[in-house]
């Protein structure tokens, strides 16, 4: 189910290829718009619970609506949407006030538009295109252009800081990222994500799954450095120095109220979605069951490409609340001298991996 | 080829911020993330406790020492009535010196744990924070449910407490401590050894035995640099040389001697040493009334008196001139932490901005008993 079957399909009804295509954008453009917003909503619900239990609390709780937030508190999310939906858009008067208002949408766009080819099933995605790793990848860097306008526009010490550091994080931790999503791409020998999947399909001696996670020990390591990048490149703890609240109070976000703020939050979620579909698509096989050939259908495969997509966040948030912060140049230190020998050492292991394996 | 010289820019952390612990001016001169020259400017919560002493009867000074150090007001009341049953040379009861020590103790413990907790959240990790503000909670119980507050006590009085322990406070204590002691050691694994943690802290913001004595930083930031020097061993008031404790200090573990993780180190295993004297004393403690000792009418004799004390900060000093009347003519608190914010610009000079924050979190300082 493609964007590609819909336009097919509207032009059918339709003789203007025009309003085919927008209809069939529309159609499948919405789903993922509600997707997102719904993936924020659970997403804070559930860091609240998990650092809450985490911290020996018991976190958000209530006895019904119009109360409290709910049974176990599950009406917070909505309570603090709404609120910040009411809540005045202050813009401080030396912004660049253009900047400012579209700074946002700008990283929202960044990180909405990696979903469109993200494999949920083997029947459903919207755009099966054939370089969809490299897609991800290079929408996925649009944001950082929105952290500095935000950063600049906003006039602030604290926003600069945050933008500057948030700049140099995000474009140094593409590269391991980017050097270890190579890995699979060489072990397959494509970028689609749909044809990736389908190679991790299989077992490996008849007890592993054949995903790439398991196929060799470099693509084992791959993946870890990929999973750190990409929560470097979420700008989540321990790499959450760009918004550093002890130091930056809220860094590039500081000026920000209201919906733009919550733009922001939909933004981080949905970023720390699509890394973690992309991690399961490229190295936890996808939609596949985790048990090799059992559960294979379509509407499990939705199930298990979330069940994988939600552990990943799920750690990321364990990270979140067990680990201090690292200092820039310790953050650096990481990325340039650790993870950036390490992935290029990777990609000769795997070559030679490949030559002597097959 | 000449040296390429950035732009400076000043940076003003505080007054409101996260993570200056109260509400601190640091007006930070930065090339980029290099910080070149810091000024503290204080006297955001100053609420004129000498002026204010100078007006009201000697008991009633204290209520406003306890305001000075919040966070460990049973210390600073301590300070203030060792010094003055000194100026009045008044003999109090053994039962009232044991449960000083207790509650001075227990006080300790719970200052401690908060600047631990507190330390661990400028460096980003939130959970430990809690984990010790949770047990902080039991500690202030306990003072709850012997004395009626929970921060601000008011307990200790010239000659006496103002309550007797509860019937079961020896129970209650000991369960705590019993509870209390192999937390410490979740602490350490959850935030002490953490990897991310020692970088963060070791080898930053070193302050050498020679500065520290020089700037007169004393207490666990003094003892972080090395130097064995307590007041409760070296000096002893009430009754500190009845018990067996043993002074930490910094070894530079992981980096050098003096940085910030031997200054939290030392905190940490003051809290076991804290534990060690409170058992001691819970044992030991005898019967007795606490308000036998009590004066009827405070009027010291014309004189003066320097008193220092250890509070969980360093040497907290209480300097009281008396002139016969009801009302003190002069009291003047040595501040411990002001001390150590002192060297702050000499410590932190060519650190990161995010180091500056680390450094001002070991010194662990409240701004209550800065500004007074």
């Amino acid at each position: 189910m493609t964007v590609d079957y819909l336009i097919e399909l509207f032009s059918k009804l339709f003789d203007s290829p025009f309003i085919s295509f927008i209809l069939a954008v529309s159609i499948a453009g919405i789903p993922l718009f509600v997707l997102m917003a719904l993936n924020a909503t659970v997403a804070v619900y559930v860091e609240r619970k998990v650092s809450a239990f985490m911290m020996d609390r018991i976190g958000p709780m209530g006895q019904g609506p119009g109360l409290h937030a709910g049974p176990w508190g599950v009406l917070q999310t909505i309570a603090d949407a709404v609120k910040l939906l009411i809540k005045e858009d202050t813009i401080p008067s030396s912004a660049d006030k253009l900047l400012f208002k579209v700074a946002p949408f700008i990283i929202f766009i960044g990180a909405f538009l990696g979903i469109a080819v993200l494999p949920f099933s083997s029947v459903i995605q919207v755009v099966d295109i054939n370089i969809g790793v490299f897609y991800i990848i290079a929408v996925g860097s649009v944001g950082v252009h929105g952290i500095v306008m935000a950063g600049w526009a906003s006039n602030n010490k604290w926003s600069l800081y945050g933008a500057m550091r948030s700049a140099a994080q995000i474009i140094s931790y593409e590269i391991p990222a980017g050097l270890s999503i190579i890995i699979p791409i060489m072990m397959t020998g494509t970028m689609n994500l749909q044809s990736m999947i389908e190679f991790q399909s299989g077992s490996i001696w008849g007890i592993l799954p054949n995903w790439i996670i398991f196929n060799n020990p470099f693509s084992f390591l791959a993946f870890f450095i990929f999973f750190i990048s990409a929560v470097a490149e979420t700008n989540r703890t321990p790499f959450d120095i760009p918004e550093a609240e002890s130091e930056l109070v809220a860094g590039w976000m500081t000026e920000y109220s209201g919906f733009r703020w919550a733009v922001f939050f939909l933004s981080e979620y949905a970023n720390m979605f699509v890394v973690s579909g992309l991690a399961a698509a490229g190295f936890l096989g996808g939609w596949l069951s985790p048990i090799p050939g059992l559960f294979n259908s379509p509407i499990w495969g939705l199930f298990w490409f979330f069940s994988k997509i939600i552990f990943l966040i799920f750690v990321m948030m364990w990270f979140r609340w067990t680990f201090p912060r690292l200092r820039v140049d310790q953050l650096m230190h990481v990325c340039w001298k650790v993870f950036i020998p390490i992935a290029m050492l990777n990609i000769f292991g795997v070559g030679i991996w490949k030559l002597i394996i097959g | 080829m000449g040296v390429v010289q950035g732009d400076q820019m000043v940076l003003n952390i505080g007054p409101q911020h996260p993570s200056t612990h109260g509400v601190l001016r640091l007006e930070v001169t930065t090339d980029g993330e290099i910080v070149s020259k810091i000024t503290p400017h204080l006297g955001y919560l100053h609420r004129c406790f000498e002026k204010h002493a100078e007006n009201v009867t000697y008991e009633q000074v204290i209520p406003f020492t306890d305001r000075c150090d919040y966070l460990a007001s049973m210390n600073s009341n301590f300070g203030y009535v060792v010094a003055m049953e000194e100026l009045m040379d008044i003999e109090i009861s053994e039962r009232v010196q044991y449960i000083r020590v207790i509650m001075a103790e227990l006080n300790r413990i719970a200052s401690h744990l908060l600047a631990l907790g507190v330390y661990g959240l400028d460096i980003g990790a939130f959970t430990p924070f809690l984990y010790m503000l949770r047990d902080r909670e039991r500690i202030l119980d306990i003072f709850e449910y012997t004395c009626g507050a929970r921060l601000l006590y008011n307990y200790m009085w010239i000659g006496g407490v103002s309550h007797d322990l509860p019937k079961d406070f020896v129970k209650i204590c000991v369960e705590f401590l019993d509870y209390f002691e192999p937390q410490i050691e979740e602490y350490n694994n959850l935030l002490t050894f953490n990897k991310i943690f020692i970088e963060r802290t070791a080898d930053v913001g070193v302050i050498p035995a020679e500065v520290a004595v020089s700037y007169g930083v004393s207490g666990p930031n003094l003892r972080g640099s090395g130097v064995k020097w307590d007041v409760r061993k070296d000096e002893p008031y009430s009754i500190y040389d009845r018990f067996d404790f043993d002074i930490p200090t910094g070894s530079g573990e992981f980096g050098t001697l003096g940085d910030c993780f031997d200054r939290y180190w030392v905190r940490m295993l003051e809290v076991t040493q804290s534990v060690r004297i409170i058992r001691q004393a819970l044992k030991d403690l005898p019967g007795g009334d606490v308000f036998e000792t009590m004066p009827k009418k405070i009027r010291p004799p014309v004189g003066s008196v320097y008193r220092r004390t250890e509070s969980p900060r360093g040497d907290l000093g209480y300097y009281i001139v008396s002139d016969g009347t009801p009302s003190p003519t002069r009291v003047k608190m040595r501040s411990p932490a002001f001390t150590a914010l002192s060297c702050l610009d000499e410590v932190s000079s060519g650190w990161m901005i995010s180091d500056v924050l680390a450094i001002l979190g070991s010194l662990d300082i409240v701004l209550g008993e800065i500004d007074r």
